[in-house]
């Protein structure tokens, strides 16, 4: 710390990694809220109508951002799980744990949010064509590692469970992604990507990616006050968290 | 090696070993994983016989008409390569409009009439506002008069 570089490590031990997460939360609320409400206003008052789909268009504003936040959030989870089976180390299964209910309720709005717009806009409320089968198996590997680490009554046994889970599981987000690429999907192609132009209208776009933003913030949010909760509730033994303010009986 | 990078070489080659895996799955299964079929694969050969399957494709422009009947709708699925008349009695999804994309799932009767039971409508990744919509059309109707 001295030389003026960030030393990243000493945010991996739970006792430095608490408050640090207690001070980040309230901005990514407020962020949470400024992204989401300039992104309401925007989706709901200023993009246009859609040609064909008329209002019922206007769902891509949660149904977009949803599922690229239950992809990316695997991703992250996966991420963390690989760290702490490779360091050992405490605070990444704590982040993993953390981040899975958020990833489950995003796979669920995906697919929910998803089916509501189908059955106007397709005529069907489900098919198994291959970008909504995969999803829904994103969905079931949440909640798998979420059961599969609630039966372990050890902590740090749990986590390595989990983690090769969350681990195996990463096979099926590329699975997800390309799925509209590779075969012929009922689902449209990607909107928006990395490699060409969007072919959506500018105004739709912009409602879109500040939903995201908002998505990305609460899910930060979220997760970091789910990963204190963890923290307090694993290491409940240790000397420092008896001398917490929010703990010490007073 | 320390302990840890035997461990992370272990996640990395568990990974690797794991999407290998999933590619070939994936590639044995190529033909059950599809949605539909497209007119030139059914002409090919390549849909099952006898049984039901899906077909999808775009509806051709000035296809759609309603049989004497009053219920059965007939129109093409074109992939612009081949076609296929399509009937179907039943309501048509919101979406269903002649040159956009349409899946139906049905059998082919033994005089290639395509008869469905479900159709469902595949809507394209674009979103615009009407007035958008509306030049686009307007380029295409030009673009028409000028080929001829």
């Amino acid at each position: 710390m001295s030389n003026g570089i960030i030393n990243w490590f000493r945010f991996s031990s739970p006792q430095t990694f608490y408050p640090l997460a207690g001070k980040l939360i309230p901005w990514f609320w407020a962020l949470t809220a400024a992204f989401g409400l300039a992104g309401l206003y925007i989706g709901f008052f200023v993009a246009p109508t859609d040609a064909q789909q008329g209002e019922g268009y206007r769902i891509i504003f949660i149904h977009v951002p949803a599922s690229w936040m239950s992809m990316f959030l695997y991703l992250v989870m996966a991420f963390w799980a690989a760290l702490g089976l490779g360091f050992n180390t405490r605070l990444s299964g704590m982040m993993a744990s953390a981040l899975a209910p958020t990833g489950a309720l995003m796979a669920f709005l995906s697919l929910w949010t998803g089916a509501l717009w189908g059955k106007p806009m397709w005529g069907t409320w489900w098919v198994w064509d291959a970008r909504l089968t995969s999803e829904l198996i994103l969905f079931f590997l949440y909640l798998g590692f979420i059961a599969l680490q609630s039966a372990i009554d050890d902590a740090r046994r749990a986590d390595k469970a989990g983690a090769v889970l969350a681990l195996v599981g990463v096979v099926n987000i590329p699975i997800i992604y390309f799925s509209v690429k590779w075969w012929n999907t009922l689902h449209q192609g990607a909107s928006v990507s990395l490699t060409k132009s969007p072919s959506m209208a500018q105004t739709m776009l912009w409602g879109m990616l500040l939903m995201a933003l908002a998505f990305w913030m609460y899910s930060i949010a979220v997760s970091l006050t789910r990963v204190r909760a963890i923290i307090l509730e694993r290491e409940r033994h240790a000397g420092w968290i008896e001398e917490l303010s929010e703990v010490k009986p007073s | 090696m320390k302990p840890r990078h035997k461990r992370f070489a272990l996640i990395g080659g568990g990974l690797a070993v794991l999407g290998i895996a999933a590619a070939l799955v994936l590639n044995a299964f190529q033909s059950n994983l599809v949605f539909f079929f497209t007119p030139t694969q059914v002409a090919s050969g390549e849909a099952p016989k006898g049984k039901a399957f899906r077909i999808g494709g775009l509806v051709k422009e000035g296809s759609l008409k309603r049989q004497p009947d009053g219920l059965t709708m007939q129109f093409v699925v074109t992939d612009t390569a081949k076609e296929i008349t399509v009937a179907y009695s039943g309501i048509l999804p919101d979406l269903f409009r002649e040159g956009k994309g349409v899946v139906a799932q049905g059998k082919v009767g033994d005089n290639g009439l395509f008869t469905a039971t479900e159709v469902l409508a595949k809507h394209d990744e674009n979103y615009m506002p009407p007035e958008a919509q509306h030049a686009v059309d307007e380029a295409h109707k030009a673009a028409k008069t000028v080929k001829q």
